[in-house]
């Protein structure tokens, strides 16, 4: 067979590997085995919906340990019955309707489960199971053997249930309500014929009219009220008060007009206002639904940690019962999740998470040890200082290296348009009164009114949330998912851009690997692999995928040290492998290429060579780039890539190696001094604080679920050619924002010419204002869209993660 | 011409009740998911347990 890709995950299939069964060719055993799974219980439509659906599955030996505990298991369960158990998890891998299919058919692959359902939005599965059959532990299993391991986190362990806010779209149905019949009533009075039934009924129109429109108008818009009250208070002037305003002085004039029988009044007209503003709300929230942001520390600690007991034993608690006094394991790349006193003799701890700094901080014993950090190394023992919720790192996060000092600095532009815009059209209206009072008392009432009727914002107040809305939604179909409306405004006002070097230009994927030296043994290779295990620097995860694999050994002894490289024993042989300055070897192209040394019982072998695979369209992208903004490459790689570099980027293009994650955080705050606007796109691993730093932090990732807190924005590494169609996209997006808020300026001078000069009739505003409303927001979206087209839309071809962390 | 109150009153009643099954139908939560459902109605029913056997066979028979 051709090597073509894996029947199952879509992968391209390395011509060695290659697996054939029942006429399919697959990229592993692993997704052989799924594939195996399925046909054997009937399930192979899970192939015809979506081509190559499926996810290799992981390794997860031990890792659901801790659903043996009963009390964890009912903090997770959403319904808890004697014969009936509910079970709501979080599934990444959930992308199409294979899945779906799949998920809703796990009744056929394990005995015990009643039924299931999946939340596709939310990616998210309800199992119901019965306990006395089967357990969480197997489902979970179950779901991990089939590539679809669910994402279980600190998270969902809140004690109660999430409460669902419903009110917007019940305050929406209301309105809607409201806004329909009132429509309806007020035909016969719209064609104003002058017969003698309209007059016997004209008062009964209009006060069911009034009567209608009296819920939409306490119920549907009390959220402008609270939060026009709420500005006051506080001093400010946001968009809220002028909208809230509008619509109370509609209703009071359009009773007085029934009271008084001057006219219709304008019931129509505000409840429209009512329901699209309400619209326009409820699209913005949909907008942000998609990829959460608001994740806190929870979601990235462990739920259970491994407690030893008094009489040496382990067992496995809930963090929240973590106490005081508490002796504690913890593992070689495990979080630390609270204070404590290092028992054990020593410790290496890797702090980038919290600072930023990727070199690992050497700890005694006796030493204090933050909460946040992650262990690289052997497993230590510590002895709990604070519980969670006192715990340093609770209160880091409300720390302002996480708070973008940009907040403070960048009003948004409608925040700068409501400061002028109250107030001016506050002062016109009373003008206008006074300017009328003196001629005519009713014509003066009627501008005022007239007045805060046409002029209202809520043309301004839907044009960025709306634009921004449905900006955020594009950008987020071509796995460009930023964090909030406020980044876009940001992005088009970048004028230099900074990348890191590897794992930014450079791709994790593709590389090849060369061995000079002398050949190594299947001994050797047996030896090397399992050394490589336990390191999760990326070079050593690169190699250790490049080695075939071999049958587990266990290191007597392991130790990683960073920047340097690996020593391991491993039965009685010594195993190094690093830089040549941790080998004590100088070879001739030392300082030229990456290279990972190998020496075996003291033995100098060779060396295994890395060559950098740039990722595609890195060239035209910069070229791209360098016409209108300044760009930086900072690397913490040393300068052997330099002649490659310069040839294929512009000459303009800034290249500084040798650069620790402190050094680049520097370099970006000069830049910033300078008075540039900087973006930053690194990997997230290293780069947390210089990402902090920079005025937009965009982290490229392989898997988007993985990234670093410190970021504004998560970019798919397939889509790192588009950054520029990303880039120009903003511009436009704001250019669109600013053409609509021409158009209704352009409005409201009609609008306002018209009340000013006494010559509005009710028939034309209440004609303007929906018009205008339903006007910005088409011509938004149309043109949000339009720019969108320019490019092709990512396509479906889903790249899910593939063997990621063997340890 | 008085009959339009009745009229008038019997379709606000009517539209009233309509408001309060789109009130019940949010509170149960049927609208929280609003695409899967349109996924859900395109998958086939669950096959005869008949063709259970047939694959299994096939494998058999190739393992002969």
């Amino acid at each position: 067979m051709n090597t073509g890709n894996c029947f199952h995950c879509g992968l391209e299939i390395n011509k060695k590997e290659e697996i054939i069964y029942d006429e399919k060719s697959f990229c592993c055993n692993g997704c052989k085995t799924v594939y195996e799974i399925f046909s054997q219980n009937d399930l192979s439509c899970y192939y015809d919906f979506q081509a190559s659906p499926g996810a290799t599955p992981l390794d997860i030996k031990g890792k659901y340990d801790f659903l043996d505990n009963e009390d964890i298991v009912s903090k997770l369960l959403e319904f808890q019955e004697d014969a009936t158990h509910i079970v709501s998890l979080y599934i990444p891998h959930i992308h199409c309707s294979s899945c779906i299919w799949i998920l809703e058919n796990l009744q056929k692959l394990q005995q015990g489960i009643n039924t299931s359902q999946v939340n596709f939005p939310e990616k998210r599965v309800r199992i119901t199971f019965n306990p006395e059959e089967t357990s969480l532990k197997k489902i979970v299993e179950l779901l991990c053997s089939i590539g679809y391991e669910p994402y279980i986190s600190l998270d969902n362990f809140d004690e109660g249930k999430k409460v669902i806010d419903r009110s917007l779209i019940y305050k929406i149905g209301v309105a809607f309500f409201c806004f329909g019949n009132i429509m309806l009533l007020s035909f016969p009075e719209y064609f104003e014929v002058e017969e003698y039934w309209i007059n016997e009924y004209r008062g009964f129109f209009r006060w069911l009219i009034f009567a209608i429109s009296l819920p939409a108008f306490f119920y549907s818009a009390s959220g402008y009220y609270v939060s026009a009250y709420k500005s006051i208070k506080s001093g400010m002037l946001n968009i809220d008060i002028p909208i809230a305003l509008g619509i109370v002085v509609m209703f009071i004039r359009s009773t007085v007009d029934i009271v008084f029988d001057y006219g219709q009044g304008f019931f129509d007209s505000m409840t429209g206002l009512i329901f699209f503003m309400l619209l326009g709300k409820l699209f913005q929230q949909k907008t942000y639904d998609f990829l959460s942001f608001e994740r806190d520390y929870k979601s990235y600690f462990p739920i259970a940690i491994t407690k030893i007991l008094a009489d040496g034993s382990e067992t496995s608690v809930q963090v929240y019962d973590i106490q005081k006094g508490d002796r504690l394991l913890i593992r070689n790349q495990e979080l630390i999740p609270v204070d404590g006193i290092l028992i054990s003799e020593k410790a290496s701890i890797d702090y980038s998470f919290v600072t930023g700094e990727a070199v690992a901080i050497e700890k005694k014993s006796g030493d204090k040890i933050f909460a946040g950090g992650k262990q690289m190394g052997k497993v230590i023992e510590i002895e709990v200082l604070f519980s969670v919720s006192q715990s340093y790192l609770t209160q880091l996060w409300s720390n302002d290296v996480f708070q973008k000092k940009i907040d403070i600095k960048h009003k948004t532009i409608t925040d700068k348009i409501s400061r002028y815009f109250t107030p001016a059209l506050l002062g016109l209206a009373i003008i206008s009164f006074l300017y009328w009072i003196f001629i005519d008392t009713n014509t003066a009432f009627n501008v005022f009114t007239a007045i805060l009727i046409v002029a209202c914002p809520c043309a301004l107040a839907l044009t960025a949330p709306f634009t921004l809305g449905n900006v955020l939604r594009i950008l987020g179909k071509r796995k460009f998912y930023l964090k909030n409306a406020i980044v876009i405004e940001q992005l088009a006002k970048v004028d230099s851009i900074v990348f890191d070097k590897t794992g930014t230009i450079t791709t994790n994927k593709k590389t090849s690997i060369t061995y000079e030296g002398t050949p190594l043994t299947d001994f050797d290779l047996k030896l090397l692999n399992n050394a490589l295990r336990g390191s999760n620097h990326p070079l050593s995860r690169r190699l250790y995928e490049f080695i075939p694999n071999q049958i587990k050994l266990i290191p007597t002894h392991f130790e990683e040290i960073i920047g340097k490289g690996i020593y391991a024993e491993i039965n009685g042989n010594t195993i190094k492998l690093g830089s040549s300055q941790f080998l004590k070897t100088m070879t001739e192209n030392t300082h030229k290429k990456t290279k990972v040394h190998v020496e075996i019982n003291g033995v100098y072998k060779g060396s295994y060579v890395f060559n950098n695979q740039y990722r595609e369209g890195l060239e035209q992208l910069f070229h791209q780039l360098s016409k209108k903004y300044n760009l930086i490459i900072l690397s913490g790689d040393n300068d052997g890539e330099r002649k490659i570099l310069e040839k294929m980027l512009p000459s303009t293009t800034k290249l500084v190696f040798n650069q620790k994650p402190e050094q680049k955080l520097e370099y970006i705050e000069e830049l910033q001094k300078q008075g540039k606007n900087v973006m930053m796109i690194g990997d997230g691993l290293n780069d947390a604080g210089a990402l902090a730093q920079s005025n937009i932090g965009i982290s490229i990732s392989e898997n988007v679920n993985v990234f670093s807190p410190a970021c504004d924005g998560i970019l798919d590494a397939s889509q790192f050619q588009k950054i520029g169609f990303f880039m120009n996209y903003s511009k436009k997006a704001m250019k669109t924002i600013f053409m609509s808020f021409g158009l209704s300026l352009a409005y409201n001078v009609v609008g306002l010419t018209y009340a000013v000069s006494g010559n509005l009739s009710p028939l034309v505003a209440a004609i303007i204002m929906p018009l205008s409303t339903i006007t910005i927001v088409s011509f938004v979206t149309i043109m949000t869209n339009f720019y969108a087209r320019n490019s092709q839309p990512a396509t479906r071809n889903f790249q899910p993660a593939t063997k990621n962390n063997p340890a | 011409m008085g009959v339009i109150y009745i009229l008038i009153t019997i379709s606000i009643i009517v539209a009233i009740f309509f408001l309060y099954a789109f009130i019940r139908a949010v509170k149960k939560g049927q609208y929280d998911d609003d695409y899967t459902p349109s996924v859900r109605m395109l998958f086939d029913d669950e096959l005869k347990i008949s063709t259970n056997k047939k694959p299994i066979q096939t494998i058999k028979e190739k393992q002969v």
